[in-house]
């Protein structure tokens, strides 16, 4: 129980950088959940019928399209240590309102453009909320989680618009050449380059690792927290709706209550990628590694015969297991520091906030 | 989160609020007056009221007067357990799924064996209780978030019932008769099923308000850090809120069982974040702290209420959810400028306290 806010005045401590770096990039959260996918992959490939052919592989990656989608700003949101529950609803929403207005005769395009355009206005209301009213994002989602699912039903009812041009919905469904790679990972690929870009090669992605760790800081250090925060929750509704024309026109059906849960899905995604729930902590190649993973695995589960039961347990324990993990080895290191720092006082030892303990700062 | 008082503010006790005047009876009912909860009151009312005018039905026949009452119980009873929750800063997403695998347990045993219901029902409540234990275990004794585990243990209780289940589904005529009765009997005019969770309620709230460990879980929540080091059993106290959230959504199963008579492996889904829901809607801070259970039961009367009402003021009801919505925000922004406006009264209190000094 490392409550204590005294620092030690005379040596800093950087535990991290006491060893080599190999073993800094070796141990770490994301090496993990990358060396986990490589092993399910090899063993998937060599071991399970058919997993290896072309067809499984497009279809993995349709399937998880949107969700690898949502996770790349949903782990920018996640970093500044808060959380979106909504995405799943603008996801309905965006379905809702595209099919609606190709019902009554508009062409794809200009309703996907009226989509983009709602889904930034939900992300507005959201990020309006919580950066500048200041109410916690938990809260503020789940109101909007109801909200925008409770209009995407509303304009829908019960019927469902299922008639899309073909040009559309074959596009969604489409290949690059004869690769077998669908088209949706073109925009994926690109928002994937978007999003390391602006996570972890710019001041703005810096500032959102600042905003994580210590928001009080960021704010004196010159971070827009307010404007950061209200630009990621802005992203991540637009990401949403996007992904939310895609499941359309994928299914070429439209119904309010498409994607319901699909929130706890990306969320479970981030968090195996190795995010910290507390923010701060956490990087896209672990996130894109954590839903390849839940994709890979279940995907070669249903191969085996594996009911989706199962693999929904699975995907559980994966879950608690990558947290309680990096508590246990949090726990390991710091009583094997313990005992090598034998007669030094306590205080000298590296602060590790206990993670179900936020302390001062970091809820500050 | 909360605005520490500056440490040299410590020197002399200070006293900010002047004694009361008033009588105890007249403080009461000033307090419950201008309470949070009494504003969720309010509205419930008025859309009983509204719902009413326009179809009478809605309150004066004789059934829907039962069903008014009936309908709410389960999703009050999952309210009572989270709120429990949430005032020690955690939050139980898991209820749902605890539900759907209690109330399926309950069918399996009527359909399985000859266990009276009492029986049935103490291994139902017992399930609900050990599947709370091992997310209290592991939110406890592990430290992390709780939001993560119970989202883990989402997906796997509901793994379990599904894989259990499959596609079978448990009907009334499966189950006793003298079962089934209990989803319609009534005492005094009020539904027994209400009655179990007015009980449980009022039980939760009475402990909450003036036991020990009730006020404990209230220091725990309001901060944490202040509660290790001043000595309080933090684990001990969150784990016992995690193991009353699973027994409460093991009762909820039963009488789930016992209200709808037909159990499928999809009891329950998606009814955690319908929880979560009533509990701020009711006034319970979701960064812990603050609330009361009896908010949260209102907040969930209201959410069940509202569904029903609907469609007979002339609204589709499809339009619930979106309606929940804006009640939730309305709730957390009320919630909001009531703190601003205590912090303010605060502020002044001791500016003038100070002036005098």
């Amino acid at each position: 129980m490392s409550t204590t806010t005294t620092t030690a005045g005379r040596t800093r401590d950087y535990p991290s950088y006491s060893r080599p770096l190999w073993w800094r990039i070796a141990f770490t959260r994301e090496s993990a959940v990358i060396a986990l996918l490589v092993g399910v992959l090899l063993w998937a490939i060599y071991g399970v019928l058919y997993f290896g052919t072309q067809l499984t592989m497009t279809f993995l990656f349709l399937d998880i399209a949107p969700i690898l989608l949502i996770a790349l700003p949903m782990t920018a949101v996640i970093v500044t240590g808060e959380i979106d529950l909504s995405v799943a609803s603008v996801v309905g929403l965006s379905s809702s309102v595209l099919g609606l207005l190709v019902h009554h005769g508009w062409s794809v395009p200009l309703a996907a453009l009226v989509c983009l355009v709602v889904g930034l206005a939900c992300g507005a209301l959201n990020g309006f909320l919580i950066a500048y009213v200041g109410l916690p994002s938990l809260a503020v989602t789940i109101g909007t989680l109801a909200l925008f699912r409770g209009i995407a039903v509303g304009l829908l009812g019960t019927t469902a618009v299922t008639t899309f041009p073909s040009r559309w919905t074959s596009l969604a469904k489409a290949q690059i050449g004869s690769t077998g790679v669908p088209v949706i990972v073109i925009p994926i690929v690109v928002l994937a380059i978007v999003f390391t870009l602006l996570l972890h090669f710019s001041g703005f992605g810096r500032g959102v690792y600042d905003i994580g760790l210590n928001r009080e800081a960021a704010e004196f250090t010159g971070v827009r927290v307010a404007r950061t925060k209200f630009t990621l929750f802005l992203l991540t509704a637009a990401v949403s709706a996007f992904a939310g024309i895609y499941f359309t026109l994928r299914f070429s059906s439209s119904r309010g209550d498409n994607a319901t849960g699909l929130e706890l899905q990306v969320i479970a995604a981030v968090l195996l990628g190795g995010v910290s729930i507390f923010g701060g902590r956490g990087g896209l190649h672990g996130v894109i590694a954590g839903v390849l993973l839940i994709g890979a695995l279940s995907s070669a589960l249903r191969l085996l015969g594996v009911t989706v039961n199962v693999i929904n347990i699975i995907i559980g324990l994966l879950l608690v297991a990558s947290v309680v993990s990096t508590s246990v080895l949090a726990w390991i290191s710091e009583t094997s520091a313990r005992r090598k720092n034998r007669g030094r006082r306590p205080s000298d030892l590296p602060q590790h906030a206990p993670p179900g303990v936020r302390t001062k700062e970091k809820e500050a | 989160m909360t605005t520490q008082s500056p440490p040299e503010a410590v020197e002399a006790p200070v006293e900010f609020v002047a004694p009361s005047r008033l009588s105890a009876s007249q403080r009461f009912v000033a307090t419950v007056v201008r309470s949070r909860e009494a504003s969720i009151v309010l509205v419930l009312v008025l859309v009983i009221v509204a719902a009413t005018i326009a179809s009478p039905s809605f309150l004066f026949a004789e059934t829907s007067w039962r069903d008014l009452l009936l309908t709410p119980s389960i999703l009050m009873l999952l309210a009572v357990g989270q709120a429990v929750v949430v005032i020690t800063r955690s939050v139980d997403l898991s209820v749902g799924s605890v539900l759907g695998l209690t109330a399926y347990l309950t069918g399996r045993l009527f359909v399985d064996t000859n266990l009276p219901i009492v029986v049935v029902a103490l291994a139902a409540i017992a399930l609900g209780a050990v599947l709370g234990m091992v997310n209290g275990l592991v939110v406890a004794l592990a430290r992390v978030p709780a939001l993560v585990i119970t989202l883990g243990t989402l997906y796997i209780y509901r793994g379990i019932v599904l894989s259990w289940a499959g596609s079978n589904r448990i009907n009334a005529s499966d189950m006793p008769d003298a079962f089934g009765r209990l989803g319609t009997q009534s005492v005094l005019g009020l539904p027994i099923l209400f009655l179990v969770a007015v009980a449980v309620l009022v039980a939760v709230g009475y402990y909450l308000h003036t036991a020990r460990g009730g006020r404990e879980m209230y220091a725990i929540g309001s901060d944490p850090d202040a509660a290790v080091l001043y000595g309080l059993p933090v684990r001990r106290r969150v784990f016992a809120a995690f193991v009353l959230s699973g027994g409460l959504a093991g009762l909820a199963g039963v009488v789930y069982a016992a209200r709808y008579g037909t159990i499928s492996s999809s009891a329950g889904t998606g009814i955690e974040l319908q929880a979560v829901a009533a509990v701020v809607i009711g006034g319970v801070a979701i960064f812990g702290g603050s609330g009361t259970v009896w908010g949260a039961a209102i907040g969930a009367i209201l959410l069940v209420t509202i569904n029903r009402a609907l469609p007979i003021v002339g609204i589709p009801d499809f339009w619930q959810q979106a309606l929940v919505g804006v009640l939730i925000l309305g709730a957390i922004v009320l919630d909001r400028i009531l703190a601003a406006r205590r912090a303010r009264i605060l502020v002044e209190a001791r500016d003038a306290q100070g002036a005098t000094a």
